[in-house]
């Protein structure tokens, strides 16, 4: 089985966001670049499925240099190869058709990646592959067995899971539950050695049309400090909920 | 040309969210000066959608369409935009709907922004605000192909009464088939679901085991709310994963969300800033979550909570 995992390079969790040129740029400065949590999950269990069963896993991504430690990061953790799209990520549409294009051109047989990122919260690239590709497309995973040619895969809903089968090519948009977070990788210093002599291979991107683009951003507006009421006058809770918040 | 909006139904009744994305196309609708078709799927109550602006409703009435598949719905909505020569698609943010959405798009040819917050704030270009960034910042999004589409965040517009004398009309679309299968549904019954709920009550490792969690269903029962919980909660196994909220769990748009006995990670706040009114429970002055919330009270879960249900019954009973 020939697995890709998408792969999105993202500012870290725990960054503070700010922007720069009058709020159209966002500002990377001592920003760390992390793998988008949503794909871990996807990258974990492509790592699963190469161990258990047997799978060659390529990752991808789209974005220029200054992704390459997070895609070495993947090879680290056990991918055993990668691919660089030479074009800014932009615009989830064109990054769908840029990676379209590699699949359609080096045939997989399962596509994973998150199911949205962290840092534009798209949850538009896994689906749009599909979409594009003509494959089947599950969004929401939170489970996915192969066996042979044949997919069982669960997907969340509002309120519960549906699951679903379907045969391969499959292209899964993957959430916690994938696989669970204990579960997540940490490359070890055996992993970063090999990393560094396994294959990146940079390609250049075929479309430069856009569907979107960010034409500013904007942060919160601050929030007022927060009103405590004693701890022995719920009272007062309830009547700022009821009549000032007017939620309850 | 016309603005589509995509109602989803449960079990042949409108979704709440149906009402709120039909209020907002009708105001898309009113920008563009045009006017709002709304398609329905199974449901009989379509003329429900008039209140909220709906002038033409489009129903599908097909029992092949009674569970959910997202590459069929896709190519319902693009027979319905090219039928009704529509500009604008525009969807909620349930889970079915985020599913179709990127199909729909690449099937319409259509630039898409989801987590829409507000109304356009210019048709030429064609420019939305929606929230990135985890809710921790906002982009304006232009979107520059001819068809747009759009997923509407929930919660984040507002359901609006604004009567027309709209039409139902009965359409055939036709469907194509697909080999991924739905097996089997499970789905939490007789609970409010985080998604749906106008209230959350959440708890966190300040409560020290699952056998405490007896006052927080209780609370949420008195309030009609969900039930939900932090990362480390989830992991411990006290609940399960489907309650986890927060970045890589589940988001929550509500109106109310009560923390009790959560600190307040950035990862939580993370996925909680988008509900509108924050109350926090916890002993600890200096836990970060007062600074994200509202309201708040510095004191122990295990007085405060038996407390506040108490007084919740007795304010619900004089309200009724």
């Amino acid at each position: 089985m020939k697995i890709l995992v998408c792969i999105s390079n993202v500012p870290d969790t725990t960054s503070k966001i700010n922007f720069v040129e009058n709020d159209t740029k966002f500002d990377s400065n001592g920003v760390q670049y992390v793998i988008n949590p949503y794909d871990e999950f996807a990258l974990t269990r492509a790592m699963w499925f190469k161990e258990k069963q047997g799978a060659s896993v390529t990752v991808i991504s789209v974005g220029d240099a200054s992704i390459e430690p997070t895609l070495r990061k993947a090879l680290a953790i056990g991918a055993d190869n990668a691919i660089r799209i030479n074009t800014p990520a932009t615009d989830g549409f064109t990054v769908a058709k840029e990676l379209a294009e590699v699949i359609k051109n080096d045939t997989y047989n399962l596509i994973l990646a998150g199911k949205e990122s962290i840092d534009y919260n798209g949850g538009m690239v896994p689906g749009m592959i599909a979409g594009l590709l003509d494959y089947n497309f599950v969004n929401a995973c939170v489970s996915l067995e192969i066996e042979g040619e044949k997919a069982t895969i669960a997907r969340e809903i509002d309120g519960g899971k549906e699951v679903l089968t379907c045969n391969l090519p499959l292209v899964i948009a993957g959430q916690k539950g994938l696989v669970e977070e204990k579960d997540l990788r940490i490359p070890n210093m055996r992993g970063i050695m090999m990393a560094r002599k396994k294959p990146l291979t940079i390609i250049e991107p075929t479309t430069n049309d856009t569907a979107t683009a960010t034409t500013s951003f904007e942060k919160p507006t601050a929030k007022s400090a927060c009103k405590l009421v004693d701890a022995d006058n719920v009272d007062e809770l309830i009547n700022l909920l009821h009549n000032e918040a007017k939620v309850i | 040309m016309s603005v589509l909006v995509l109602a989803e139904s449960s079990n042949g009744k409108f979704k709440k969210s149906s009402f709120e994305v039909t209020s907002y196309g009708k105001k898309v609708a009113e920008q563009l000066n045009t006017n709002l078709v709304v398609l329905t799927v199974n449901t009989t109550d379509n003329e429900t959608l008039y209140k909220y602006g709906a002038e033409k409703v489009l129903n599908v009435s097909n029992e092949a369409l009674t569970t959910f598949n997202a590459k069929t719905i896709a190519n319902i909505v693009k027979q319905a935009v090219e039928k009704e020569n529509v500009e604008v698609v525009i969807l909620d943010s349930n889970a079915n709907a985020l599913y179709a959405a990127p199909l729909i798009a690449v099937n319409i040819n259509a630039g898409y922004a989801s987590n829409t917050v507000a109304l356009p704030s210019s048709t030429t270009p064609f420019i939305v605000k929606r929230k990135a960034f985890s809710n921790k910042a906002f982009n304006n999004c232009e979107i520059s192909t001819a068809i747009k589409v759009i997923s509407l965040a929930k919660n984040s517009y507002g359901i609006f009464e604004n009567e027309v004398s709209g039409t139902t009309e009965s359409f055939t679309p036709e469907l194509t088939s697909s080999n991924l299968t739905s097996e089997s549904i499970e789905q939490t019954t007789g609970k409010v679901t985080i998604a749906d709920a106008d209230i959350v009550v959440s708890g966190g490792r300040g409560l020290k085991g699952p056998e405490n969690w007896g006052m927080i269903e209780e609370l949420a029962s008195v309030l009609n709310a969900a039930t939900a919980c932090s990362k480390p909660v989830s992991d411990l196994g006290w609940r399960p994963h489907s309650e986890h909220v927060g970045q890589t769990g589940k988001p929550v748009a509500s109106n109310l969300y009560i923390a009790i006995g959560i600190s307040g990670a950035i990862q939580h706040l993370a996925g909680i800033n988008s509900s509108k009114v924050k109350v926090v429970i916890n002993t600890d002055a200096e836990a970060p979550f007062f600074k994200a919330a509202d309201y708040g009270i510095i004191g122990d879960a295990f007085e405060v909570v038996p407390k506040l249900i108490e007084k919740l019954k007795k304010f619900k009973a004089n309200n009724a």
